[in-house]
């Protein structure tokens, strides 16, 4: 690609000094006097940059960072869906929310989901990159065919998954009355509902991580595993010394922005059963269900805005632990 | 997690010859049966739930009702199709999610353009606390801001619109993110110098050098805030009528409405994840590539 200017080329000189009371852009085409040209040149250099991330931030301003602080107001105020702001209360709706049993169970199960889903889906997806990067043949054939899941909304993957993990008639429990194992209540049983849940996140994230545990793979130095190979290590042995302590990076990545999006989750748990509530003893009911709930069924918008806080609190703390974590497991690896 | 990652990692150092070369002797480039036996498990795990909801999508109620487990389609899926288009708001809510994703789409990747072209290229005072503070918004949850997000809609009297679902999804931080990694890269600063040098304005050198070096990045951009528009739940649920639908909030309404009879809710999944199943066989290969790009770089 070439630069195509219209300008002769001696009028490129001195600057003379900054500033001038014109737009700072001006169509191409017209040509003022050289001084003049120079000057608008030097205004452009500084001013348009500003023009550029400049609808991304006032943007950013009107629909992120000012309901971010509205939160805030909201929180420390009564505010009802429909009836809109009233009295000033300070921090009354967080000593509520702290307060009820269901805040805390909401937590429970969104954490024991998240781990169910974050787990074995870093783990799967390490496999799958390793199993990806021996010199496959149909090389493309096999990383679209893990990818194949992501495309699917989370939306359809619940009802699919709801079908397979039928109480009665699930798909999965005729399975496992084959091998001789009873049926599953999965919509009853707290712990099976978090792992029912936790099978559709990882369907349809684990080949996406794979791939990004793959690209990672393909950078680490190959003299590496050729200096382990003259040393006698098996595959396992590079895998567990080699490849992981290399892609701690990414690992710790991974697992940050699965923590950000796990403990948001509401498509699947919300979507578990048709009532939506979170099962009956509300055995499945996530931090997310349960700030809908507070907010657009009992209409209690200032509880919803704490709960909100709350959990960009808890996000926060969590990604902190989980990058700490990582980084100990990963660091230990590469001794 | 809806969106392409950029994860650090570092470079490789070898030259590429080199590196096939010690490639080829570590892997002897033949994958091992135990690395295929693994795949076609993944495979297969990755495409049953889609085979079985056209399976069952594709029965009648009665067929499902009898016990017996066959993976073998019915001839019924038309004629479930039919019922799902006639009871659901189906074209309308196609149509909704196609006008939010592209609409979504395109203007993310023309905002992150801009922006990450100025980051990437250009030099300004405050240029790096504004970086920072792009990538910190990433980690704040979507979830901190509908509260108020819902308040203001209601008082513009937008809640039922595509609008309420559009504009909030404009604001990317990644795709701003993405745009600068990837500009810094496919830009070289010396042809930009050379045109400032040639007196070419800024807005010449973003839309003659700027935009066509930034258009592969842009189309990956695109591809992916599409798909994640298009899956997106939570917000379109909470502001959008059922009258009004997108294709997700739509499915929604069938499970609520039919969720004894499983031939028509996985009939209606198998139409509503038709859209992005053909754009995947289309740019599958695109899609593979971007994450693949987007976890070296950076």
């Amino acid at each position: 690609m070439t630069v195509t200017t219209k300008r002769p080329p001696d009028s490129s000189g001195p600057a003379g000094p900054g500033g001038g009371d014109r737009l700072p852009t001006r169509p191409s085409g017209i040509r003022p006097r050289s001084k003049l040209r120079q000057r608008l040149s030097r205004l452009d250099g500084a001013v348009s940059p500003y023009a550029y991330i400049s609808p991304f931030f006032i943007l950013f301003a009107i629909v992120g960072l000012f309901p971010l602080l509205y939160t805030l107001w909201v929180s420390l105020h009564q505010w009802n869906l429909i009836g809109g702001q009233g009295d000033y209360v300070g921090l009354k709706n967080f000593t509520d929310v702290l307060g009820q049993p269901f805040f805390w169970k909401a937590l429970r199960n969104t954490l024991s989901i998240f781990v169910l889903s974050s787990v074995p889906q870093v783990i799967f997806a390490l496999l799958i990159a390793a199993a990806l990067d021996s010199g496959l043949r149909a090389k493309a054939f096999w990383r679209m065919s893990v990818l194949l899941p992501y495309v699917i909304a989370p939306v359809a993957v619940v009802l699919i998954f709801n079908d397979l993990f039928g109480d009665k008639f699930g798909l999965i429990n005729q399975v496992l009355g084959y091998v001789g194992i009873d049926p599953v209540q999965w919509h009853k049983d707290t712990l099976s509902s978090h792992v029912a849940i936790a099978t559709m996140v990882n369907f349809r994230w684990t080949g996406y991580n794979a791939l990004i545990f793959l690209a990672a793979m393909q950078t680490v130095p190959r003299d590496y595993y050729e200096a382990a190979l003259i040393d006698g290590a098996g595959r396992v042995r590079t895998f567990f010394s080699i490849t992981i302590p290399q892609l701690r990076a990414t690992i710790i990545f991974v697992v940050i922005t699965s923590t950000i999006g796990g403990l948001q989750i509401f498509d699947e748990p919300r979507m578990f059963d048709q009532y939506g509530q979170g099962g009956a003893d509300r055995q499945w009911q996530t931090l997310t269900i349960y700030l809908y709930n507070i907010g657009w069924t009992q209409k209690n918008f200032g509880r919803a805005a704490a709960i909100a806080w709350l959990l960009f609190l808890i996000i926060i703390v969590f990604a902190l632990v989980n990058f700490v974590v990582t980084q100990r497991i990963a660091s230990r690896e590469s001794r | 997690m809806t969106a392409p990652t950029l994860v650090p990692v570092r470079a490789p150092e070898p030259t590429p010859a080199r590196r096939r070369l010690t490639r080829n002797a570590i892997r002897r480039s033949q994958a091992s049966p135990v690395a295929y036996t693994f795949l076609i498990i993944v495979l297969l795990a990755s495409v049953f739930p889609l085979w079985w909801s056209f399976v069952i999508g594709s029965k009648d109620a009665t067929a499902i009702n009898s016990g017996d487990v066959s993976l073998i389609p019915g001839g019924n899926f038309l004629v479930n199709a039919r019922t799902v288009v006639d009871t659901l708001p189906f074209w309308k809510a196609l149509a909704n999610s196609i006008i939010v994703s592209t609409a979504v789409g395109v203007a993310v990747v023309l905002l992150s353009t801009m922006a990450g072209f100025a980051f990437a290229k250009l030099r300004f005072r405050g240029k790096g606390v504004l970086l920072v503070f792009v990538i910190a918004t990433m980690a704040v949850p979507t979830q901190l801001g509908i509260v108020p997000l819902f308040i203001v809609m209601s008082k513009l009297g937008w809640i039922g619109s595509l609008g309420a679902v559009i504009v909030p999804s404009l604001v990317n931080a990644f795709g701003v993110f993405w745009m600068t990694q990837y500009l810094k890269e496919a830009l070289p600063d010396e042809l930009i110098e050379a045109a400032r040098v040639d007196g070419a304005s800024i807005f010449r050198i973003f839309w003659n050098i700027a935009l066509p070096a930034a258009r592969p990045g842009a189309a990956m951009l695109g591809l992916f805030t599409f798909i994640a528009t298009w899956t997106n739940f939570f917000w379109p649920f909470i502001v959008l009528d059922p009258g009004n639908p997108t294709l997700p909030v739509a499915l929604q309404q069938l499970q609520a409405r039919y969720y004894v009879d499983y031939s028509l809710v996985l009939a209606g999944v198998v139409l509503a994840a038709l859209p992005l199943i053909i754009v995947f066989a289309v740019a599958g290969r695109q899609l593979v590539s971007g994450i693949m790009q987007g976890a070296v770089k950076g």
